[in-house]
């Protein structure tokens, strides 16, 4: 797989315009950045940093020196007719990353991260046969990280490029938006027969922007080259691109003409070289990366593996779940784990001083578990606090046994073979009359009081 | 190593110009001319010699991540062949 990413730096990686997205169009651009001659390239300090921490958390071998070459090819979106990118010696190389699918942990090599400039966007007119350019994302920068063929499925092809788009976040150097572009991936497939050892030949899939898409393209690639070879056909090697409608891949037609970039050495460009100190200085400052904050969750709040892999998985929801946690030192770590591994979103997209005091309501047994389920679907949508919304509902559980108790009798009187059955020891009838006392109240019995009331009831 | 018809309209081809016949003709020969004046560098013992990629001995030139404003939108489309809404507008190429 081929994952590009757009480095959060404020400016592009040559120049000083803004890289923000969104802008209109051709209104973050300059000499530089739209190729004019005589413009002269300068790189960006921080870029350098970003790309250098996903190599050290990535456990690349960082090259003492590396450089910068020019990619020649003719597109409009490419306004000097080269893109500035790294060849024969990238920022770093041999490094790995290690998943997990299914409980099996598999270890996917990574060739190389080498860094680069982003290229503009064009949008194609309907109507006419012209494509309008703009040039406000040309010369933002990326790291594009390259893997070895170490992907069996689909299903590893995800969670590899999950892991890296975790890793990104954790080290705060991309924002991981796969709808703007700012995480692309490009994904190579090939099939081998049992028995053979080399790989066949492959497939290049693109515009897969979304990690469904991505697994629902492989899936298809996986099933139209097995359909080919099983019929004695060939493999053509081509790019083909998702279309999202149509679900299925299509061959990028007339753009099969081989490759021939001609990279040589930007002579604009001076070489890199990343002194011992520096990258020492940066390894120190790395934060804490998912697989260590995934052994901390399990000692530090007593964790199951699976609870502490789900809440790691996601910087906001890591994050979300640990300051909830240390901030209402009365809840258990596990129950509040409960919360954010049966609805993570919603977790995620809540306060922790939010979730804080809707679990803290639940504890002292003001509403039940499912009440705040619901108030909890209420806090996303509306933005209101908890207690807002439990007053403006009348959401309170009825804790209040004598009120209960005498709901409770008539149920029992309304339905004897129930209660005739219960006592002759078929105990699971207990569901049933307790779903009518809920039934009743609209929800608000507590549950284990009412259960507490049939018992005595019906002993 | 003389430099075939076929690679001059490869390399053509890659940079997008169509050429005319006695073009091709032209170009073939001035290529090779460069190419031959060029080539006297093999003339030199490289054993021994690390390959460089630039020819001064600089390193890190290094620019801080700050915001500077660019051209004006007027001013960066003021070159294109067609314009259209902010943006540059080309033959359509998908
Ligand atoms: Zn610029």
């Amino acid at each position: 797989m081929e994952v590009h990413a757009h480095l959060l730096t404020a400016s592009k990686i040559f120049c000083g315009c803004a890289t923000g997205f969104g802008a209109p169009p051709n209104t973050q651009v300059c000499e530089v950045c739209l190729g004019m001659p005589g413009s002269l390239p300068v790189l960006n300090h921080k870029a350098v940093e970003f790309a250098l921490k996903m190599a050290l958390a990535t456990n690349c071998r960082v090259n003492p020196e590396s450089v910068f070459a020019r990619k020649n090819y003719f597109y409009p979106d490419l306004p000097k007719g080269y893109q500035i990118s790294q060849y024969e010696l990238p920022l770093a190389e041999h490094g790995f990353l290690d998943i997990k699918v299914e409980g099996h942990a598999r270890r996917i090599g990574i060739t190389r991260i080498h860094m680069e400039e982003d290229a503009g966007k064009l949008i194609h007119s309907e109507s006419r046969p012209v494509s309008c350019v703009d040039f406000n994302r040309t010369g933002v920068p990326l790291i594009e990280i390259v893997s070895e063929p170490d992907m069996r499925t689909p299903e590893e092809a995800v969670e590899y490029l999950k892991g890296l788009r975790n890793i990104l976040l954790y080290l705060e150097i991309c924002d991981g938006n796969m709808e703007e572009g700012s995480l692309r991936c490009d994904a190579n497939i090939s099939l081998r027969p049992v028995g053979q050892t080399e790989l066949g030949a492959r497939a290049e899939l693109k515009n897969m922007n979304s990690f469904r898409f991505v697994k629902a393209a492989l899936e298809y690639e996986i099933k139209r080259q097995r359909a080919l070879l099983a019929a004695g056909r060939e493999i053509v090697q081509e790019t083909r691109l998702w279309d999202t409608a149509a679900n299925q891949t299509v061959s990028m037609r007339g753009k099969e003409e081989a490759h021939d970039y001609r990279y040589f050495p930007d002579p604009d460009l001076v070489p890199l070289r990343i002194e011992a100190d520096w990258l020492e200085s940066l390894r120190k400052n790395l934060p804490e990366l998912p697989a260590a904050r995934l052994n901390r969750f399990q000692a530090e709040f007593g964790l199951p593996e699976y609870d502490a892999e789900v809440l790691t998985s996601d910087k906001t929801r890591a994050d979300n779940f640990e300051a909830t946690v240390k901030d209402f030192p009365h809840l258990s770590p596990k129950q509040v784990s409960n919360w954010f591994l049966d609805d993570p979103t919603s977790m995620s997209t809540i306060t922790p001083a939010t979730s804080g005091s809707l679990l803290t309501l639940v504890e002292k047994g003001t509403i039940s578990r499912n009440q705040a389920k619901e108030v909890l679907k209420e806090v996303v949508a509306t933005g209101k606090d908890p207690e807002t919304i439990i007053k403006e509902k009348g959401l309170t559980q009825i804790s209040d046994a004598s009120a209960l108790e005498v709901a409770a009798q008539e149920i029992i009187n309304a339905n004897p073979k129930e209660a005739a059955d219960y006592r002759a020891g078929k105990t699971k009838v207990m569901g049933f009359f307790v779903g009518q006392l809920m039934k009743q109240t609209r929800g608000q019995a507590n549950p284990q009081l009412a259960n507490e009331i049939f018992q005595r009831l019906l002993g | 190593m003389a430099l075939t018809r076929d690679e001059v309209l490869h390399v053509a081809n890659l940079a997008r110009l169509s050429l005319a016949p006695e073009e091709i003709e032209l170009f073939t020969r001035q290529l090779n001319d460069i190419l031959a004046y060029v080539s006297k560098l093999q003339e030199l013992d490289t054993a021994g010699v690390e390959p460089l990629a630039h020819v001064i001995p600089v390193f890190n030139v290094f620019r801080e991540d700050a915001v500077r404003e660019g051209l004006d939108r007027d001013a960066a489309l003021s070159n294109a062949p067609a314009r259209e809404e902010g943006a540059f507008v080309v033959p359509r190429i998908i």
